[in-house]
């Protein structure tokens, strides 16, 4: 019942978001229509239900989004600083990441964070390896290539899914 | 013109800054995964802070412009993620500029091995 | 102010294009492709502040969707899955 309830509610969010109106019909549009699918998609929607929102958590995705802004805004200008300069400074090469974490909601989430963060994007992930293409390879040791990249997200995230 | 408005078009300019950097980006690159670097992250932001900077000029509009933004921030990693797997799995190894660069490689010849 | 903006935009899709058609990948076609769309996407959204139509902001979220399921599916088509 409680997954049933969240997958509601998740659905339900969307809708609003994607119409941005309170008129009564669009709000009775929405929950019909949210309700009718989360009734058939609720097993595989979500694992822990209602318990995914405990003040703790909402605290630590608002830290995460700042951590993650300020990852972005990083990016973006060694990115331009990288296409301006005449002589491309790069030295590309695929680096394995070990990463402890367990869920796979987790594992998604930081293969997408590292893909927007600073000269990284995820290639593949087999089991617990992330496969790293680093536009500037400056490390090849395992824990460097760690702290280098994800150790921020990679604390918040295990905190988060303990 | 409010204060709002300004930010906004300024949030406008730079986003559009950015834009045009990745598409340079996706002009100078040797390769394709560097080119998926640059454009994934200049053009993500830079569409990002577009479409923000219009809901900032645009009150009314916040709303929806703030559920693009947040969605292209969310869907874009991920199609490049599955273009870069995909195109490791078509065959395309990385440029490099040093030998024994690339990790992934003994992995999927190994599991290429398996499978014959 | 916004027609000199679009301008920039309309370069930056002429890069995007050129390496599209240049390749030399299909995989670099593809990522052309993706950018491609999300620059229309962003100049959608510009354009209706330029008519001053809520429409094209509905136009840009329902692009923005299409256009992530056509590339996931390009790229399920480049790994062989499909």
């Amino acid at each position: 019942m409680s997954r049933f309830l969240f997958t509601f509610i998740v659905l339900f969010l969307i809708w609003l978001g994607f119409t941005t109106s309170l008129a009564t019909a669009e709000l009775i549009t929405g929950a019909v229509l949210s309700l009718i699918i989360a009734s058939f998609s609720y097993k595989t929607f979500t694992v822990e239900g209602l318990g995914f929102f405990s003040p703790r958590r909402v605290v630590l995705i608002i830290k995460y989004l700042f951590v993650f802004m300020i990852a972005l805004i990083k990016a973006n200008i060694d990115v331009a600083k990288r296409v301006i300069s005449p002589k491309l400074p790069i030295n590309p090469g695929i680096v394995e990441y070990k990463t402890q974490l367990t869920n796979p909601t987790a594992v998604t989430i930081l293969a997408n964070s590292i893909t927007l963060t600073p000269g990284t994007l995820t290639v593949d992930v087999i089991d617990n390896s992330l496969f790293i293409h680093w536009i500037d390879v400056t490390t090849k040791d395992p824990e460097g290539i760690v702290r280098e990249i994800g150790e921020d997200f990679e604390k918040i995230l295990k905190e988060f899914f303990k | 013109m409010g204060v709002v408005e300004i930010i906004g078009w300024v949030i406008i300019v730079i986003g559009v800054a950015f834009l045009f950097l990745g598409a340079l980006g996706l002009f100078r690159m040797p390769d394709v995964y560097s080119r998926m670097q640059t454009a994934t992250k200049s053009v993500t932001f830079g569409t990002m802070g577009t479409i923000f900077g219009v809901g900032l000029v645009h009150p009314e509009w916040f709303w929806k412009t703030l559920i693009i933004a947040v969605f292209i921030a969310i869907s874009n990693p991920i199609s490049s993620h599955a273009l870069a797997r995909g195109s490791y799995k078509m065959g395309i190894r990385p440029f490099t500029k040093e030998e024994n660069m690339d990790d992934l490689e003994p992995v999927v010849d190994k599991s290429e091995d398996e499978e014959e | 102010m916004i027609l000199y903006i679009l301008i920039v935009l309309g370069l930056a899709t002429f890069f995007v294009v050129h390496r599209g058609l240049k390749g030399p990948t299909p995989s670099d076609r593809i990522v052309a492709l993706d950018n491609i769309t999300t620059i229309t996407t962003a100049g959608l959204v510009l354009l209706g502040l330029y008519f001053d139509r809520y429409i094209y902001i509905d136009v840009a979220l329902i692009y923005g969707v299409l256009s992530f399921i056509g590339v996931l599916t390009l790229a399920r088509y480049l790994e062989g899955g499909l």
